[in-house]
């Protein structure tokens, strides 16, 4: 048994340490060695890629990652979900520095797959309590006034594994269902005065275009407040799987709002009730009862380095980085802490920090081998305090599935290693 | 508007000949123009909209005509939802349960179903008629998809099998946990008293679960 147990994390640890495993060679031994490195490469000598000529302009007409970076991809956890069509992946963010997420390593959720919508013929239709029922082809989209912003995207279910105890040992699969981009897009109070809102409409039903048919009623403070029709994310194009040609973007709320091949917006007087908002992304407590519009995202951070997919290399000088962000508003403070919860220090911000948009925090640290328990504490421009996972379960049970923005432990063992545990 | 007759597939085939297109972009430079600050997008007719316009509201609005009873659906049912959702809604696989769970969402493994959890009859019927079955979306007549949704309450004892549900019928079915969901959102919640410790504070550091213990983490690639 304890071979068995041996021989499993030794693949685990191949497949999340990526780089890591192959530099670190051995799960046990992550402080063993650092790259192994060819000789002939190494100064003084001539490194093999100096002498000859590299590809040209056009070898990559679309460029792609270095082939050494192969290791970082968006992944899923098979178990969860029962096809991959009505599925979620995760977001790489271990490997990741700054606050934007490269556009191919957004995780995915998808209720009905990837649609492809073909732009000549893609439709925006707005009905219902409006003066004006207007259609908009993605060109008239454009032609609006246009607005850029960082925004995070967190899914409800982001650490909804975690709710009992530490489940799944990444950073990857525990955090991994967000991302933050800039989005170029439309104000949707701009097509508000277009289509003229009637004094009635206190709801709009945002709908997808895909198989699922993805609806979501949204009330109409938020859409008048910040919510946008995005056709661009970091620069171009919405991706495939992200909602091209056009998606709606409702900065600090749960992900699942943010309908993605967005085909119709209806103003009505009521909320819709759709299967998402009831029974999905509602919040069941102790009691029996469920939490309903639970919408917005908690602040929230985590240490993405170190963590289980990135064991400590070496002793002496290191750089602990994490992410930090909130729902609602700026990110204002991180702690973090090497003991479990005992002592704290603030760590540096970088900017630029941004409401509703992921905040990058960094801390140098000596490291001599000794065993830590790392956890990282964030706060916003509103006050609140990121909790701890008992504050949580005190308030809601462990049956909520979604909104879990407790404080994470990473436990660093003297070799190096580093595991997804719970204190209590 | 919800009381508009839903006219989807004529209304697709005349958009696909152009005929509605160029009708609306006719309109659009006339009327009401110069009310709107942008100029921008083309008045959408009636039609066009009937065939997009398929949500249905826990009130009965929106729900298209027509019927059907569970006595009826018993055979939809079984020829094109029972293969993933099991021939009395258990679930087949991870695919979801749709009936039972009664009484489950106090305990440690609540079962959330159509009878178990969902507040509204509405929402069965949107969900069903836009998105199932899986992978053939919109593929269920009107009056299918009636008898279907009546066949998933009727599982759920939340209708008998003769009872029609309808258009007119739909607002008024009465779900056993419609008063289950709790308004508004309390969070803030889980907040600390006072500002939050910063040195020697009394928390507990033990380690009382592992997740490589657990061992559900995926180890391939």
């Amino acid at each position: 048994m304890e071979k068995k147990t041996e021989q499993l994390s030794l693949s685990r640890r191949q497949l999340l340490g990526g780089a890591a495993a192959s530099v670190g060679g051995m799960a046990a031994a992550p402080l063993a060695a650092a790259a192994e490195s060819n000789p002939a490469n190494l100064p003084p000598n001539v490194p093999e890629w100096t002498p000859y000529l590299g590809a040209g302009v056009d070898v990559n007409p679309y460029g792609m990652p270095s082939e050494h970076e192969s290791h970082v991809i968006r992944r899923n956890v098979e178990w969860l979900t029962a096809s991959t069509e009505s599925s979620i992946n995760f977001t790489p963010l271990q490997d990741l520095d700054g606050i934007v997420t490269p556009n191919g390593l957004c995780f995915e959720r998808h209720h009905g797959g990837v649609p492809e919508v073909v732009p000549a013929d893609y439709r925006l239709m707005i009905n219902g309590l409006v003066d004006r029922e207007l259609i908009f082809t993605i060109d008239d989209l454009k032609r609006f006034p246009q607005v850029n912003r960082f925004h995070f995207l967190e899914c409800a279910a982001n650490g909804g594994m975690e709710w009992r105890g530490a489940q799944l040992n990444g950073c990857q699969y525990t955090f991994g269902m967000v991302h933050n981009v800039q989005y170029s897009g439309v104000r949707l109070s701009d097509i508000c005065r277009e289509v003229g809102v009637k004094p009635s409409a206190k709801w709009v039903l945002a709908e997808g275009g895909d198989s699922a048919g993805m609806n979501r009623s949204v009330p109409i403070e938020k859409i008048m407040d910040d919510c946008m029709i995005a056709y661009s994310m970091n620069g171009e194009a919405l991706r495939p799987e992200q909602g091209y040609p056009a998606r709606l973007v409702v900065p600090g709320w749960e992900g699942n709002m943010w309908v993605k091949w967005i085909r119709r917006l209806e103003f009505g007087d009521a909320p819709y009730m759709a299967r998402e908002e009831t029974s999905k992304y509602t919040d069941l407590m102790e009691s029996g009862k469920a939490r309903m519009f639970t919408w917005v995202m908690d602040a929230k951070s985590v240490v993405t380095s170190p963590c289980p997919e990135k064991p400590m290399m070496a002793k002496g000088q290191n750089l602990l980085k994490g992410l930090a962000w909130s729902g609602r508003g700026k990110i204002t403070r991180v702690d973090v802490s090497l003991d479990g919860g005992v002592n704290w220090k603030t760590a540096e911000l970088h900017g630029p920090v941004l409401s509703k948009s992921l905040t990058r925090f960094t801390m140098p640290f000596e490291w001599n081998g000794e065993e830590m328990k790392v956890q990282s504490r964030a706060m916003d421009e509103t006050g609140y305090v990121q909790p701890t996972i008992q504050a949580l379960q005190k308030e809601r049970g462990v049956n909520s599935i979604y909104h879990n923005n407790s404080i994470a432990t990473w436990l660093v063992k003297s070799n190096g290693e580093v595991e997804n545990v719970r204190l209590g | 508007m919800y009381g508009l007759v839903k006219m989807r597939h004529f209304a697709k085939s005349m958009v696909a000949t152009g005929v509605f297109a160029g009708f609306a972009m006719a309109l659009s430079g006339s009327v009401n123009a110069a009310d709107r600050p942008f100029g921008l997008g083309t008045l959408a007719t009636a039609e066009q909209i009937a065939g997009w316009d398929i949500d249905v509201r826990p009130d009965g609005k929106g729900a298209p005509i027509g019927s059907g009873t569970a006595a009826d659906g018993e055979e939809v049912y079984a020829e094109r939802c029972a293969g993933c959702h099991g021939d009395f809604g258990e679930g087949v696989d991870r695919w979801p349960v749709l009936a039972g769970g009664l009484g489950s969402l106090v305990t440690a493994d609540p079962v959330k179903t159509v009878g178990s959890y969902w507040p509204y009859a509405s929402t069965v019927y949107d969900y069903v008629y836009r998105a199932m079955p899986f992978g053939e979306a919109q593929s269920l007549t009107h009056d299918e998809t009636y008898q279907v949704v009546a066949y998933i309450l009727y599982m759920n004892d939340v209708i008998d099998d003769e009872f029609a549900l309808s258009n007119e019928t739909i607002g008024s079915v009465k779900m056993p946990n419609q008063n289950g969901f709790m308004l508004p959102d309390p969070r803030p919640d889980g907040q600390l008293a006072s500002a939050p410790c910063m040195q020697n504070c009394e928390v507990s550091t033990k380690i009382i679960g592992r997740a490589r213990i657990i061992d559900v983490t995926p180890d391939k690639q």
